[in-house]
Parts: C-alpha cells; sequence; structure tokens
C-alpha cells in the first residue's frame, strides 16, 4: 500500500463514502434560494413538481431505480412502452455499446396492459408522481384499445404515444415517420382518452416540423423528442451484424446535438409543450433542451451510466437558477431563440 | 444496492492480460453474497459509455473490501486496468441473485476467467460444513487462475487443461464426470442426488457439456451465465435469457422476480428472464443454453 493509504482508508471508513441519501451541493444560505425557485411546468395538463421525467424503457416501471433515487422527488416517471398484448421482444445481442451512445433493439418485451394494470401501476400510483405510460402498437385500434384501458383505471397522469412502430397493415412502415399515418395514430388515441395525449417523435425524418405540426392538428397536447435515431454496428472479427435485429436505436451522448436541433426546430414551429430528451445526463444537458424551448426533459440511457442521473439534473438545474438569479424554470424556455 | 465511489486499495497484474482490483466499500461487502455481481465505470468521460458487470470474486465484509478478478479483453477492461490504488471505482452493487446453498457435497467448476464468483462461494460453502470439490479448467496453465486461493482452502481442488501442461490432459468435464461416478458409487441411488450440487461458470461450450451430463443424471446444477448489460438493475431489457416455463417445478417454487418480466411473458414453453435480476446464477433445470451462439 502506498504511504498515505492507510489514513484515507480510515477517513473513508469514517466519512462513510459511500453515499446513501442525497448530497446537497449548496450551503445552507442557497437553500432557502433554492427553495423559492419554481420549478414546477405544466406539460399538456400533466403538473409536475419539476421538469424532469424518465425516459421510457430506460427506468423500468419505476422500483428498478428506488434503491438508487428518491422517486418522489422526480417531475415525472415515465415508464416502459405498453402493448395490448404481451411481447416477447428480441433475441440477443440487444444492445451495443457505440462511441458516446448505443444501439438497442429490446423489440418492446413488456408484459401487455393488463399485467400493467395488475402488476406495476398500484406500487406507481402509491408514489405520487405523475406516471406517464407510453403505449405502442402495430395497428391504430391496438393504439387505441391500450389508450382507452389506461383511462379507466386511474392514477395514469398521461400517455405518450410511441410512434416509432411499425404499422403492420401497412407493409410496417413505421407509424412515425409518415405524417399521415402518425396523424391517424395521435387521432386514435385522442378520440379514445381524456388523458393528456403526447406524441413522441421519431427523428428518422426529413422533415420534423412536418411531422410535430401533422400531430399537434391531430389533436396532441404535448410533444416528446426525439426517440432514438435508427442505426447499427457490424462486428469485424465475426463480420457480421452485433444486434440479433441487426439494426437498433441509437441514444445516449452522441445523439443530443441532433435531439437540441430538433427541440428548437419544432419548438419555434408549434405551439405544444415539448418533452426533450437524446442524451441527456447532466444539468448542463437538460438546461440546453430547456434554452431551445423544452418545457420539460428526460433523462434516458444516462440512468445506466449513473443511476442517479435524474435526481443530480434536478439538483444542477436549482443551483443554476440560484445562481443566475432566476426565479421561475419558465422563464427559460426558449430562451436561445425568444430572447 | 449502492451505488458509490469506492476507493481502490490495490490493483495487481496477474499475467499479461488478467487483474485482480481491490477496493473499499463497507456497507457493499456487508451485503454481497457469493455470485453477486457489481456494475463498474471504467472511467469518468462518456466513451466507453456503458458500465461493465463483474463478478464479485472476493468478499471480506470485515476488511469492507470486496476484490473484482478480471480479464482483460476490450476497452472498458483495459481502462479499468489502468486505474491504481489511491484512485476512485465508480460502483454499484451488489447485484442480482447469487448461488443458493444446498446439499451436503458441492461440486465447483470454473473455466477460464469463470472461476471469478466461484472463489467466495467455495468458502461460504466449506463454511457451512459442505463438502467441496473444485474443478478448474483452461487451455493450458497460463490460463489457470486463482488456483492457488481456492487450494488454500479446504476444498478438494482437481484440475484440467486441455494440453496437458497443468493436472490431467482434457476438460473440467471429464473431470466432472469422474467425480460424478465416485460420488454415485459411494452414495447409490436416486435419493443421494439430493445431497449434491454442481456449480459453475465459464464458457458457453462448457456450461452446456455440464449441463447436459446433470441434465441426464438427475444432478441439481446451478449455473452463472454472461449477457450484455445496458443498467444492471432489471430497467432496460437489454440482459434477457431464455428459461422454462413449468407449471409446478423449480422455478415456480422459487421466490418471484421482484418487478418486471411476468408471467404473461411467455412464448409456449419458455420466456425471457433477465440475467440481472432473476441470474446471474439459474437452475440448470430452468434455463435454455443457446450453445449455437458464438462467444
Ligand atoms: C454477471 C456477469 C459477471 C461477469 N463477471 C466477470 C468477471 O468476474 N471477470 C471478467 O473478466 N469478466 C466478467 N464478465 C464479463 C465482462 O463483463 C466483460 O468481459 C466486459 O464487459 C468486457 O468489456 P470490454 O469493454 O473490455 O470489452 P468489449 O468487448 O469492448 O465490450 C463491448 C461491450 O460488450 C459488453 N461485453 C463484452 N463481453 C461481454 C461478456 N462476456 N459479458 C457481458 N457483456 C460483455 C461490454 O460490457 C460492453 O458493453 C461478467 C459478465 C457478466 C454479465
Ligand atoms: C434500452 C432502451 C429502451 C427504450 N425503450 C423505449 C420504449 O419502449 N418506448 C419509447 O418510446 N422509447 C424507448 N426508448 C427511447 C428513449 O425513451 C429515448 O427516447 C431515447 O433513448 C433518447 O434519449 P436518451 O439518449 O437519453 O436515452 C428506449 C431507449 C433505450 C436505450
Ligand atoms: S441490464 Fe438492464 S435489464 Fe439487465
Amino acid at each position: 500500500m502506498r504511504p498515505g493509504l492507510n489514513n484515507l482508508v480510515e477517513y473513508t471508513k469514517a466519512a462513510r463514502f459511500e453515499k446513501a441519501g442525497d448530497k446537497e451541493r449548496l450551503g445552507a444560505q442557497s437553500i432557502s434560494e433554492a427553495e423559492r425557485v419554481n420549478l414546477a411546468v405544466t406539460i399538456g395538463g400533466i403538473r409536475m413538481a419539476n421538469p424532469v421525467t424518465t425516459g421510457s424503457g430506460t427506468f423500468g416501471f419505476g422500483p428498478e431505480y428506488a434503491p438508487y433515487v428518491d422517486l418522489k422527488r422526480l417531475g415525472a416517471i415515465t415508464v416502459k412502452g405498453t402493448t395490448l398484448e404481451p411481447r416477447l421482444g428480441n433475441p440477443v445481442p440487444r444492445i451495443v455499446e457505440t462511441p458516446a451512445g448505443m444501439l438497442n433493439a429490446i423489440g418492446l418485451q413488456n408484459p401487455g396492459v393488463e399485467a400493467f394494470v395488475q402488476d406495476h401501476l398500484p406500487y406507481l400510483r402509491e408514489i405520487g408522481t405523475p406516471v406517464i405510460v407510453n403505449i405502442a402498437g402495430n395497428t391504430v385500434e391496438e393504439y387505441a384499445a391500450v389508450a382507452g384501458r389506461l383511462s379507466e383505471v386511474g392514477g395514469v397522469a398521461g400517455l405518450e404515444v410511441n410512434i416509432s412502430c411499425p404499422n403492420v397493415k401497412q407493409g410496417g412502415i413505421q407509424f412515425g415517420t409518415d405524417p399521415v399515418m402518425a396523424a391517424e395514430v395521435i387521432g386514435a388515441v385522442r378520440a379514445s382518452t381524456q388523458l393528456p395525449v403526447i406524441a413522441k417523435l421519431s427523428p428518422n425524418v426529413t422533415d420534423i416540423v412536418a411531422m410535430a405540426e401533422g400531430v399537434a392538428q391531430a389533436g396532441a397536447d404535448a410533444l416528446s423528442l426525439i426517440n432514438t435515431l435508427l442505426g447499427m454496428a457490424i462486428d469485424v472479427q465475426t463480420r457480421k451484424p452485433v444486434l440479433a435485429n441487426i439494426m437498433g436505436g441509437l441514444s445516449g451522448p452522441a445523439i443530443k446535438p441532433v435531439a437540441v436541433r430538433m427541440v428548437w426546430q419544432v419548438a419555434q414551429a408549434v405551439d405544444l409543450p415539448i418533452i426533450g430528451m437524446g442524451g441527456i445526463a447532466t444539468p448542463e444537458d437538460a438546461l440546453e433542451f430547456i434554452l431551445a424551448g423544452a418545457t420539460g426533459v428526460a433523462v434516458g440511457t444516462a440512468n445506466f451510466v449513473n443511476p442517479r442521473a435524474t435526481v443530480e439534473v434536478i439538483e444542477g438545474i436549482t443551483t443554476y437558477c440560484v445562481k443566475n438569479g432566476i426565479k421561475d424554470i419558465n422563464h427559460l424556455i426558449g430562451w436561445a431563440w425568444k430572447r | 444496492m449502492f451505488s458509490c465511489s469506492a476507493l481502490i486499495l490495490k490493483q495487481e497484474k496477474l499475467t499479461n492480460d488478467h487483474y485482480l482490483l481491490t477496493y473499499l466499500a463497507p456497507e457493499m461487502s456487508q451485503r454481497a453474497r457469493p455470485g453477486q455481481f457489481v456494475h463498474v465505470r471504467c472511467g469518468d468521460t462518456w466513451d466507453p459509455l456503458l458500465r461493465r458487470p463483474l463478478s464479485l470474486h472476493g468478499i471480506d465484509p470485515e476488511a469492507g473490501t470486496l476484490s473484482l478478478l478480471y480479464r482483460v479483453v476490450g476497452r472498458g477492461t483495459e481502462r479499468l486496468s489502468r486505474l491504481s490504488e489511491g484512485e476512485c471505482l465508480e460502483v454499484m452493487g451488489p447485484l442480482g441473485r447469487g448461488f443458493q446453498l444446498i446439499g451436503r457435497e458441492a461440486i465447483v467448476i470454473g473455466g477460464g476467467i469463470g472461476v471469478a464468483p466461484l472463489l467466495p462461494l467455495v468458502q461460504v460453502l466449506i463454511r457451512q460444513g459442505i463438502q467441496v470439490t473444485v474443478l478448474l479448467g483452461a487451455r493450458s496453465q497460463e490460463g489457470l487462475l486463482a488456483q492457488e486461493a481456492f487450494q488454500k482452502t479446504e476444498a478438494r481442488v482437481e484440475i484440467a487443461t486441455d494440453d496437458g501442461t497443468f493436472g490431467v490432459r482434457g476438460t473440467v468435464v471429464d473431470l466432472l464426470q469422474k467425480r460424478l461416478e465416485s460420488y454415485s458409487s459411494v452414495n447409490p441411488g436416486e435419493e443421494a442426488k439430493r445431497d449434491i450440487c454442481v456449480y459453475a461458470c465459464g464458457p458457453v461450450p462448457m456450461l452446456s457439456a455440464i449441463w447436459q451430463i446433470c441434465q441426464s443424471g438427475q444432478i441439481p446444477l446451478q449455473l452463472s451465465l454472461e449477457e450484455r448489460m445496458g443498467c444492471g438493475v432489471g430497467a432496460c431489457l437489454a440482459c434477457v435469457c431464455r428459461v422454462k416455463v413449468v407449471s409446478n417445478g423449480e422455478n415456480q417454487k422459487k421466490q418471484p422476480a421482484q418487478f418486471g418480466v411476468d408471467a404473461a411473458l411467455t412464448s409456449q414453453d419458455w420466456k425471457y428472464a433477465r440475467v440481472c435480476v432473476e441470474g446471474p446464477v439459474f437452475w440448470g433445470k430452468e434455463v435454455i443454453l443457446d450453445a449455437t451462439r458464438p462467444e
């Protein structure tokens, strides 16, 4: 052992190096200032105590991360994509790491809406944090059926509609890459629920604004962007694609600039609140999205890297507001182009 | 389960590409059970991005330390090997479901780096008064790991190398067959099979061969599996393997998963289970090994 290391060992034992609870980074005076910053936002009727939610599919159904974060502190919890029937998902490998990101092809493995309502929703209701359920389907009718079922059970604050799914009736073209089909899905969901409807847009399009306008007209209350970018990776040793599904969705810090750009464009063109996501790992990343025009932000892949990323983003946004004399987070929304 | 910055106490280079890293994490070491793993960051930048799952090789709750035995195979483990004592290791754990201790006799089989989770298992089995035989295998002598550490325990240790450079020439599968033969000659009858358990970790072809022997001999078997991981906590569904769906058998009696993959999620006779939560240790009876997949 190096000289001095012994002292460090003792220090560590005494100071309980392992942080079990939350560490307040602000000094005593700033804590009261922090309490005076308004972080609350409203997204399509969903009232959130702060702008931070979770990226669907990266946070399970919530309890998985309960040992690491106090779920009550999140602005909302967005859970894994839910379909009408259970789905097995794809064979492995389902993920592959790429530069500053990863590809996934999970294949929407989920227990189906009934099992979600029976087995997972009760836990989520107890927490008290608004629950946003991400929904998916193979047909317009499936989307509508899931939406209808989730509207009658109570405890769901809103629906996030994942339109990056193949439409089996239209030869497997993604709903989310065709403005007409996207509008059809959102319209059908809109007609079958009173809950706020958030359309989650796919970035795999040439004109994101046209997609946003289409779903806005179809009755969406808010927008989530972005979903993953379609990509693939080949193993040079086996000379074959790495993912069993061949292609997968790219996420993580690598996609952040694309996502910020899309939020920037859509926020200026469409008058709907936006939940921005794509590579958010730090408070600064989240602030970038807010300044580009997002009202809320979702932390996705970063949870895998840092299980406390969500709360650290909330704390960091608070610190930023205190330091910069911002009394209300809503003032920062779209600042980059509004002022 | 904790997520912390742990102080690295030691980083030993064992062979050209094997390292033993010891870190201080008192609470984690008290919770840890043999067969569990930790999810570690291999740097503090976004590239490489994901954590790497590594088994707990040393569990010392008195000293408050844990150690990892790992092989450098790619960018992540290479970065990890560059960390040195006095630096911090970002680590989450202990994660997953470890080995269950059953029976009066145990055969513990490790192939290559697969020995990593087995040392604490052997130590605990012996503490429980279970008689342990350890079978270690590698391609050649250089690939044998932690051999002395196993020999220091009260377990009987047998070694096989493919090229015969150490121990007997052959594989651990040959050693297992012999061991089981002598067991059943001393303990005849079906009943006796409930008093023994085989524990194995290593390359998939080795696990498949062991699985076949145990399956046909109806010997209880526990396997530690590997799969690519995202979250390590059951949230992303990246790390799945296939398990059998049986109406009244071992995996029904086992504690139901705390959350997540449901019984509804079945094809006709199998379903996906998460290696990071329902595993990494599975009963041989329940798991479906995909031997056709390249390592
Ligand atoms: C539960 C569990 C316990 C493990 N215990 C040990 C251990 O004690 N000692 C040890 O040396 N290795 C262990 N492994 C394997 C270890 O995780 C991989 O060798 C390591 O992730 C490789 O990372 P890399 O960046 O060096 O390699 P790369 O090949 O560059 O990694 C690329 C990506 O593939 C993943 N990956 C590559 N190989 C594996 C693998 N075999 N299993 C899972 N993911 C993989 C990596 O995590 C990374 O995301 C364990 C794996 C699991 C799932
Ligand atoms: C493993 C994984 C699973 C995902 N599952 C879903 C899903 O079921 N539904 C959905 O709309 N988006 C899903 N996503 C997309 C994320 O919610 C998010 O839009 C995307 O990953 C970009 O954010 P990030 O870079 O912060 O992860 C998934 C992403 C990952 C990495
Ligand atoms: S690694 Fe995410 S579910 Fe196992």
